[in-house]
């Protein structure tokens, strides 16, 4: 068993949560209020990351954040080392891919909220910003709850992208997924037993949470 | 106090109208669904910029698309009761009075709820709540944030008919302590004709009829647009007894009339609806008919339209009835102004739905 893998994958997907939590929200909740010309194209974007392989993504996440793409290049003058092949570079690349998983649940969620809901907390003096802490993020958290768990649990399973942008260098960017390959790769088929085991346990407890969540929002709703 | 509204807009709602509620008036949009009543009433409250628009509440100016002056919705101080209510089901019917307080005041919000008439049900979440109850819920919240003007957009079409009618009747009886416009949107002249004292008729997005309810009930435009049917006239009464036989004897202008079980105490002052198509006429006092309540008047002037009906103003002792008859019974009749006649009200045309307290102060 590789606790270091499992510690960075934990912290990994940890940081992508902290990052995507507030993208959700307010992505989330503009999709799923705001009508903007171009709302399909943001849409199609987001959902992008569902559809295309892996590899393809991490290969473009790989050039974009090389070392002579412009993102690459400013990492390099601001921290003195370079953005792929680092935990940084692959939280980078973890907030990017995840987009979808965290975005979509959101809007969902704050979809559920009905308009006239909203106008009558406008109706009650609530600023837009008191009226999303009292009103829709109370009514539309299962959303954003099972937006975090999806995004977790997706995280920890990322193979493709993460070898990709980060390669597999132990305590650095080697997750769970990919020593469980590494495993294999050395006819070591216990090791990657134990540590599909505990990935799948992980798995099936994020599953249930999210189940529980949305019937949650089908009774807080009804 | 006063809400001032001018709104013009071309499409996609077509819109046209312009009208003045003063403080403590009750001014009902009426027309058909799809008229835009709703639509004036969202541009108040802010959820809807139409082309060419300016609203001012107690001469502050809330919206001018001129000079671009447009107050975000949560900072115009309104009361809106919703279609469906929409209060927020995460919260107890308590809650929801003080999520619209500057200052959460739980004892003033239960006060307001007592005022609604919801008694012991505070703590109850609006799923756990009747469509009655709700509204209540939906009416103490809208009053909560003290507001310079009070929206009810079809506020009794979501309960059944036993509940509208008790409703109304509190709605009513709530008037004195409301010292604000109040704008009632409603597809149901009858409903108007009960709680409003002035009317703005909207068809098409275009005000067609405007002015005090007896004015506007009697204008020829207005009743076009709403329908013959909707023709009544408001007569004053006081209870007088509650017989044991369940119906209630109540002192008219012209003699006592007699109404199924009304529930409140001798004295009250009541405004009773009476539509024009549910009065019979007759020269003689009839003898032997079922129908109890007779009134005599003397015959004002008969307007003939383009139907088959004609309208017969009748005056009860100071007060204009209306009566639809048609124009073959007019001919043979041969009704002329200052006649007498006995008009005939059934009894059940003049039942619950069309009797309504009177308003404090109201002499008439």
């Amino acid at each position: 068993m590789d606790w270091t893998a499992l510690w960075l994958s934990l912290r990994l997907a940890g940081w992508t949560v902290v990052f995507l939590l507030p993208v959700a929200v307010i992505a989330g909740r503009a999709l799923a209020y705001r009508r903007f010309p171009a709302k399909g194209l943001v849409e199609a974007l987001v959902m992008l990351p569902l559809v295309l392989p892996p590899t393809v993504f991490g290969f473009y996440l790989l050039v974009a954040f090389g070392g002579n793409s412009p993102v690459g290049d400013l990492w390099q003058r601001l921290f003195g080392h370079q953005l792929v092949f680092s935990f940084e570079g692959l939280v980078m690349a973890s907030v990017i891919f995840n987009l979808p998983f965290a975005i979509q649940p959101a809007q969902r969620g704050f979809e559920a909220v009905p308009v006239e809901v909203r106008e009558a907390a406008a109706t009650c003096g609530m600023s837009p910003a008191r009226s999303l802490w009292r009103v829709e993020l109370p009514l539309a958290w299962p959303g954003v709850m099972t937006a975090m768990v999806l995004t977790f649990a997706h995280t920890l399973g990322e193979f493709g992208i993460v070898l990709m942008v980060g390669g597999s260098i132990p305590g650095e960017t080697r997750t769970i997924a990919i020593a469980i390959y590494d495993r294999v790769q050395a006819f070591d088929m216990q090791g990657a037993a134990t540590m599909s085991a505990v990935l799948v346990g992980i798995s099936l407890v994020t599953i249930a949470l999210t189940y529980w969540l949305s019937a949650r929002v089908g009774r807080r709703l009804s | 106090m006063a809400l001032e509204v001018r709104l013009r807009a071309r499409g996609p709602i077509p819109l046209d109208v312009a009208f003045r509620a003063e403080a403590g008036e009750v001014l009902a949009l009426v027309g058909p669904s799809g008229a835009g009543k709703t639509t004036v009433l969202r541009s108040i409250a802010g959820f809807w910029h139409p082309e060419a628009a300016w609203i001012a509440v107690n001469g502050t100016t809330w919206l001018d698309t001129e000079a671009r002056v447009n107050r975000p919705a949560h900072r115009r101080r309104l009361g809106v009761v919703f279609q469906a209510y929409a209060l927020f089901p995460h919260m107890s019917a308590v809650h929801n009075v003080m999520a619209a307080m500057e200052c959460a005041d739980a004892a003033e919000a239960r006060r307001l709820l007592h005022l609604v008439n919801l008694h012991g049900l505070e703590t109850r979440r609006p799923a756990q709540l009747s469509g009655g109850q709700q509204q209540r819920v939906a009416l103490a919240r809208a009053l909560a944030r003290r507001p310079q003007a009070l929206l009810l957009d079809e506020p009794f079409s979501a309960v059944d008919r036993a509940t509208r009618e008790r409703l109304q009747e509190e709605v009513s009886a709530l008037r004195a302590h409301l010292d604000m416009p109040v704008v009632l949107v409603t597809h149901d002249m009858a409903e108007a004709q009960l709680l409003a004292d002035r009317m703005v008729v909207i068809v098409a997005g275009h005000m067609v009829a405007e002015g005090p309810t007896a004015a506007v009930m009697a204008d020829p435009a207005a009743l076009r647009a709403m329908g013959i049917r909707e023709l009544a006239a408001m007569l004053p009464a006081t209870i007088a007894e509650q017989d044991a036989d369940g119906l209630t004897r109540l002192d008219g202008p012209a003699g006592p009339l007699f109404l199924p079980g009304l529930s409140d105490p001798p004295g009250t002052r009541v405004r009773m609806r009476i539509p024009a198509q549910d009065v019979i006429l007759s020269r003689q006092r009839p003898e032997g008919l079922s129908a109890q309540n007779i009134v005599p008047g003397r015959v004002l002037r008969s307007v003939s339209g383009t139907g088959p009906g004609v309208l017969v103003h009748i005056d009860v002792a100071g007060h204009e009835i209306v009566a639809r008859i048609t124009r073959r019974a007019a001919l043979q009749m041969d009704l002329r102004p200052g006649d007498l006649v006995h008009a005939i009200l059934k009894s059940m045309s003049v039942a619950r739905g069309q009797v309504i307290r009177a308003p404090d102060g109201d002499d008439d």
